[in-house]
């Protein structure tokens, strides 16, 4: 167990230096230039050719991303050109509103993805199935904006109910702030429950087909304890796996969804970030969502050692 | 089940209740874009203006009529050879860390803007050779030569005062904690979230500030700034969309106000800047004035803007008082049209339009395409993101593009970097040297009348040689709570926070 964490995280150094690479050179073939860019309706030449060396942009690419890496090292990840504000403050201020509104959403997910992708496989083939498998399509399909949108419009509109936009820190207030991230953990877990409740669904089948399930039922358990005691253990694993990957991609910013709701997470400053063609603040969050993606894949495997004994070994 | 709503209910109407209260006279504004840095020298945004309305005074401010009125200064006049302003400053002004404001002040106000390495204002005022200290309350501005428009640049960020002592101690820092003469003071910023204000006890007007407390909270996106204020989130929003206005006037609980920009929107052609500018659009004017002739303004603004907005030709609207009347808006005209076209051996030109992938923005050039289509015109439409076609643009890659221009006070500033020899902010290179020294000339003499004189023989250059065929000028418009009293719209579109009251 000890020997794979280490190299699990002895994996995580070339990983991430290698996503930094890909991003820093994609980013070079974005069109646009970042001074003329930022440099305001007036494009002024002297403006302009301040920000280019200001920002080493005129320098080659190599260079470039040797000076990115050197600040990085030394904690440094650089500033954002069009706020001038530290990378890392940003990152900083922005990662706890991710991650509540990431947690949020998995919650969501987990509670209604779960227990139905449980009951239809439970009731396989049965109207509880068809209806649980059907509310999973829509809820895939539907688009977050568009959910979003329908969700202002009666809760804060109409019934005047829940705040349209915005984020209020749970230090402020906690039920503002649960106010104001209800709408979209609810838009963003919907989606992700949906594919939850699939997986688990399958999960599950497969598991109370398996020949211990059956002598289980056998020594005269209750159906209850077989399906939540037995079954749900060894179904729980693709389910974790998926959770985490979902987790880890909220983390990286659920972009529609922010700017619908106005959430300053990490969405909404990397949007604004590429369109300002402000490479560093793009560059320092895609840096930390690597790591926090890195990392959570970690604990998903942790996890599977912890659910499934044999893993163990 | 009916128990389990009810609690629902209750519960959310817990939440909304803390939600919606905010402070007495604190005013919620929604703006459509995050501001950038809020220091005045480096700032490039509209939005971050707005903001500053509330925190920085400035020497000159404008009036309805777009008249220079005094702010921070009481009285002014220009020296015999109108190469010097003396201005006469209000007494007893504090800074919001308590510093006087003085000519001292002013004086390290415009070194600051001229000299600090990335400043946005210096190209502006660049005309000022120095400020001379006369007395406490009086500075005079030296120029190279008379600069008309200077007053009015004055009235525009070029004539913010910020705290000397707090810019120097903060440096390029400045903007993350800006400190000025205004009605409100600094409090907080939170990225891309808020950025919170509140009344200085000591301002100099104080008795017209009737609020507390200002909360902008940047929402970009048009339906759900709205909504926002539909759902009393937000107390006023900044630039509602026309087609949304409808919506608005339908709601008893919301008020709008409207009043015409000093932009304009319209299509500036590549005639000289490389390869692109050698179409037949690019070569002959009378393929431009075809162009034109196809396009029905008054229908584009009815389609695209519900009638909103206001048509024109000219880089000033036709209420303006730098408008040449006698060049008013042509009538579509599909035969004179097509006639130029055939003169100029281009019956069927093929257009490349480049239009920034707004859906505004694209849905005016799909208007534009589908009339000028009548008079034999191909537009194809080139949808680029607007980082993007401000590169193409500057680098000559275009052929045409939808482009507009958020305006300056002073018609000067609306036109000249736009369209003489050489500006780096005439993207198309159209060059005349007739248009260039009849803009010099305006530049130099002070009574309206004679600027007139020349912007109408600029005018005429310029609509006949179509490098920018204008379309219309936008309006600001705004919705605002029933509860808010006193809020008047200026032509600048920023949002004086003097007279506002929440009842």
């Amino acid at each position: 167990m000890t020997t794979f964490l280490l190299r699990r995280l002895a994996l995580v150094v070339p990983t991430l230096f290698f996503v930094s690479v890909l991003v820093f050179g994609l980013q070079q073939l974005l069109p646009g230039d970042a001074a003329v860019a930022l440099a305001g309706e007036e494009r002024d030449p002297a403006v302009i050719a301040f920000l280019r060396q200001k920002y080493h942009l005129e320098e080659p690419l190599p260079v470039r991303y040797l000076l990115w890496a050197k600040g990085v090292l030394s904690g440094d990840l650089g500033e954002s050109i069009r706020i001038k504000r530290s990378v890392r403050d940003l990152v900083l201020e922005k990662l706890p509103v991710t991650a509540e509104l990431a947690a949020l959403a998995i919650v969501i997910a987990l509670s209604i993805g779960l227990p139905m992708g449980i009951l239809a496989a439970v009731k396989n083939n049965t109207t509880v199935d068809y209806a649980a498998t059907m509310s999973a399509l829509w809820g895939r399909s539907i688009p977050n904006f568009w959910l979003g949108i329908i969700l202002i419009l009666l809760f804060s509109v109409q019934w005047r109910l829940l705040p349209a936009s915005g984020f209020v820190s749970p230090a402020e207030s906690l039920p503002r702030n649960l106010a104001t991230l209800i709408m979209p953990a609810f838009v963003l877990g919907n989606g992700i429950a949906a594919v939850l409740m699939r997986h688990s669904r399958s999960a599950m089948l497969e598991v109370l087909s398996a020949d211990y399930v059956r002598t289980a039922r056998a020594k005269g358990l209750s159906e209850t304890r077989v399906v939540l005691h037995h079954a749900l253990r060894n179904a729980l694993l693709p389910v974790i796996t998926l959770g985490a990957l979902e987790f880890g991609e909220l983390l990286s910013g659920a972009v529609v969804t922010e700017q619908v709701f106005t959430i300053p997470g990490f969405g909404k400053l990397i949007v604004d970030a590429v369109f300002n063609r402000d490479y560093a603040v793009v560059q320092g969050v895609v840096l930390c969502t690597a790591l926090a993606f890195i990392l959570l894949n970690l604990l998903a495997d942790l996890a599977y050692a912890l659910v499934n004994p044999r893993l163990r070994r | 089940m009916i128990h389990g709503r009810a609690l629902i209910a209750t519960c959310l109407l817990g939440f909304s209740l803390s939600v919606g209260q905010a402070a007495a006279q604190t005013l919620r504004i929604g703006l459509a874009e995050d501001p950038d840095t809020l220091d005045p020298t480096l700032s490039r945004s509209f939005v971050s203006g707005v903001v500053r309305t509330a925190l920085c005074d400035k020497l000159f401010d404008i009036g309805l009529e777009l008249e220079i009125v005094p702010q921070l200064a009481t009285a002014w006049e220009w020296t015999d050879d109108q190469k010097g302003l003396v201005i006469k400053l209000r007494s007893g002004v504090k800074f919001h860390d308590g510093e006087p404001f003085d000519a001292a002040a002013v004086k390290y106000n415009i070194d600051r803007h001229l000299t600090m390495p990335g400043s946005t204002r210096r190209n502006d005022i660049k005309g000022i050779t120095g400020v001379e200290v006369i007395d406490d309350h009086t500075a005079k501005l030296v120029l190279s030569s008379p600069l008309s428009p200077l007053l009015a640049l004055l009235a525009s960020p070029a004539g913010t005062m910020v705290s000397p002592k707090a810019a120097q101690a903060a440096g390029e820092n400045f903007g993350s904690r800006p400190i000025c003469a205004g009605p409100f003071k600094f409090v907080e910023r939170v990225a891309q979230d808020r950025i919170v204000v509140e009344r200085f006890a000591e301002y100099w007007d104080r008795d017209k500030i009737g609020l507390d407390r200002i909360i902008y909270l940047p929402i970009p996106d048009n339906t759900v700034r709205l909504a926002n204020l539909q759902s009393g989130g937000l107390d006023m929003i900044q630039q509602v969309a026309p087609t949304d206005l409808d919506n608005v006037r339908k709601d008893r609980r919301l008020q709008i106000a409207a009043i015409n920009g000093i932009g304009y929107s319209g299509i500036t052609i590549n005639v000289g800047n490389g390869e692109h500018s050698k179409s037949p659009l690019g070569r002959d004017a009378r393929v431009r004035q075809a162009l034109e002739l196809s396009i029905d303004r008054e229908a584009l603004n009815q389609v695209v803007f519900n009638g909103e907005y206001q048509p024109g030709n000219q880089w000033v609207s036709p209420g303006n008082p730098y408008y040449a009347k006698e060049l008013p808006i042509p009538a579509r005209d599909i035969g004179r049209a097509k006639a130029l076209l055939a003169a100029a051996g281009a019956t069927n030109p093929v257009v490349s339009l480049m239009a920034t992938n707004n859906p505004v923005v694209l849905q005016t050039a799909q208007v534009i395409q589908a009339m000028a289509k009548d008079a034999g015109f191909d537009i194809r439409i080139q949808a680029a993101e607007f980082a993007s076609a401000l590169q193409l643009a500057s680098k000559g890659d275009f052929e045409a593009f939808l482009l507009g221009w958020t305006g300056r006070v002073d018609p000067d500033g609306n036109i000249y970097n736009l369209v003489t020899c050489n500006s780096p902010f005439n993207a198309g290179h159209y060059c005349n040297p007739e248009v260039d020294r009849e803009l010099d000339a305006a530049r130099e003499v002070e009574p309206r009348a004679d600027r007139l004189a020349h912007y109408r023989v600029v005018a005429q250059h310029i609509l006949r040689d179509l490098p920018i065929i204008y379309l219309y000028h936008a309006k600001w418009l705004y919705a605002y709570t029933a509860r808010l009293s006193g809020f008047i719209p200026y032509p600048d579109g920023l949002i004086r926070p003097q007279g506002l009251r929440l009842e």
